[in-house]
């Protein structure tokens, strides 16, 4: 007979949004709880991120990424919320029944009166990207070239092409320069770079290593070890323009091309996902269409910085207390949806009628643009943006009495001129 | 008459800053910066460009997570990492615990970031 206990909340994930979210419900007055966390420690992909920028709005002040989830580690151990290591959970059902394992227990259960997930996210790997070519090692994830050189002090190569310019590949184009390797380019897909434009100012700019947009690498060359790369520019269509294929000798690819949430147990548990977040699908608490399951983090969506992380996490902990306390919500019941140049919002549901913030992300570069919130064709919020990237999260604050006026049940959030 | 175009690096909104300077190449105007920060951060790009590095030790008991407290000037980044990775710890360390007093000579301490990992 498997073991199964009974905890009020069960937090699966013990990084950022986790923690964030454990801290939040301690502080609504919830006591039994228990974070479930895979690694052998609490901090989540924040324990290899030791450049700085964090915590810029949460704390006022520039915090690495250990120190980030130090701050939180803290609260968890000052409010002696309990917590698994190495424990690792292998399924969730609709009635908040979680199955999970570990050295210690073996295979156990727990009934949950809710479920937060807060799994994160990982890298898009090379198998999903389709390059030509052989097979040698040399190719690395940037997240994993990223733990390699700051978890275990290893240097994955000396002579690097970056393909993808999202943040982990501008973050580790300045990593390996500063430890003595030459990072020969930073390719991009698209004509525009999915990173931050501070990172592209000091982690390239900084060391003059070029971007180059509109531009993959078709071509992996080298038999044991990664000897070059054939790269070349794309068209609008981003298919290779053939002739502007060069060959870039190097000993390293690592792989910026994307993030994917972490949602297999969401799955399981019969959750809606969204087809453009590869999230749930959520209510302003962010509670997912499976009663009292609710996500947040990168799990939900991902986002640019951690401070919304814990921000999310923390909505997400109120959702979680007062649904484990039988507070009902349903007082509004509406669907949100977009126009493809706004890709999609976080939430997609209204649930109640009080102030909600909608978190979102664009397709293109827009310059000058309104974003429009309509009902039934009626504009009920309108506000004018100076510029949008797609690199980065967008908010919009829909009030309660914004709420109150919407017609049919939906709303439908664009970009007009 | 020179002007330079800057991508603000103090917070992550990237505000983009113009600078623009009088004939003898001194700064006469800053626009675009968003907060005092800004400001500050465009005057002393243009004037002698400061950076926080972040990267590892080595300790007895493994790797550490370190950072500069506070900028250095940036043509003395590589600087600063070559004292770093030639310092090694012997005792153990504390996240804030300060493991180089003043390094490469620019006065700026190094402290630790993270645990032992």
């Amino acid at each position: 007979m498997i073991k199964r206990i009974k905890k009020e909340l069960v937090i699966v994930g013990g990084g950022p949004a986790g923690m964030s979210a454990a801290v939040a419900a301690y502080e609504r007055g919830l006591r039994d709880i228990l974070i479930l966390e895979r690694d052998n420690a609490l901090g989540g992909i924040l324990r290899q991120c030791i450049h700085n920028g964090f915590g810029l709005h949460r704390f006022g002040e520039e915090l690495t990424g250990p120190e980030y989830a130090h701050r939180y580690i803290e609260k968890v151990l000052e409010y002696k919320i309990p917590y698994m290591l190495e424990t690792m959970v292998t399924g969730i059902d609709k009635n908040r029944i979680l199955t999970a394992q570990n050295c210690k227990e073996g295979i156990f259960e727990i009934e949950a009166g809710a479920i937060i997930l807060a799994m994160g996210c990982r890298e898009r790997p090379k198998g999903a990207l389709n390059i030509a070519g052989t097979r040698p090692s040399g190719v690395y994830t940037a997240g994993t070239a990223q733990k390699y050189v700051n978890m275990k002090g290893y240097m994955p190569g000396k002579r690097v092409v970056i393909l993808g310019s999202g943040d982990i590949g501008l973050i580790m184009a300045r990593r390996m320069t500063l430890e003595g390797a030459k990072v020969e380019c930073v390719c991009e897909l698209m004509p525009y770079s999915g990173g931050l434009a501070r990172n592209i100012e000091q982690c390239l700019n900084d060391f003059d290593i070029p971007l180059l947009l509109s531009h993959t690498v078709i071509e992996i060359h080298g038999k044991e070890r990664v000897t070059g790369v054939t790269i070349a520019k794309v068209d609008e269509n981003r298919r290779p323009i053939m002739d502007t294929a060069r060959f870039i000798e190097c000993d390293t690819l690592l792989l910026s091309c994307g993030l994917i949430p972490e949602n297999e147990l969401t799955r399981s548990a019969g959750i809606t996902i969204d087809r453009v977040t590869n999230g749930a699908v959520v209510d302003g608490s962010r509670e997912t269409d499976v009663k009292g399951i609710f996500a947040c983090g990168n799990v939900l969506h991902v986002h640019d910085l951690v401070d919304y992380v814990s921000e999310e996490a923390e909505i997400c902990a109120c959702g979680a207390v007062d649904f484990i306390r039988g507070q009902a919500k349903g007082e509004a019941d509406i669907n949100i949806r977009t126009d493809g140049k706004v890709r999609y919002t976080v939430p997609r549901k209204l649930t109640e009628i009080k102030d909600t913030t909608l978190y979102f992300r664009v397709s293109d570069i827009f310059r000058d643009v309104r974003l429009t919130v309509k009902s039934a064709d009626r504009v009920i919020l309108s506000k004018k943006k100076q510029k949008l990237a797609p690199g980065e999260m967008e908010t919009v604050t829909i009030s309660a009495d914004v709420i109150r006026e919407i017609k049919n049940g939906e709303i439908t959030v664009s970009l007009e001129a | 008459m020179k002007e330079r175009n800057l991508t603000c690096i103090v917070c992550p909104k990237g505000c983009q800053i113009k600078v623009l300077f009088d004939g003898e190449g001194k700064i006469k105007e800053v626009l675009g910066y968003t907060c005092k920060r800004g400001e500050e951060y465009a005057i002393t790009e243009c004037t002698h460009p400061r950076r926080t590095v972040t990267t590892t030790m080595k300790t007895a008991g493994g790797i550490v997570a370190v950072k500069t407290y506070g900028t250095v000037p940036k043509e003395d980044v590589f600087k600063v990492m070559d004292e770093i990775n030639r310092t090694r710890i012997t005792r153990d360390v504390k996240i804030g615990d300060v493991l180089i007093e003043d390094v490469a000579g620019t006065g700026v301490k190094v402290v630790a970031t993270s645990e032992v990992q």
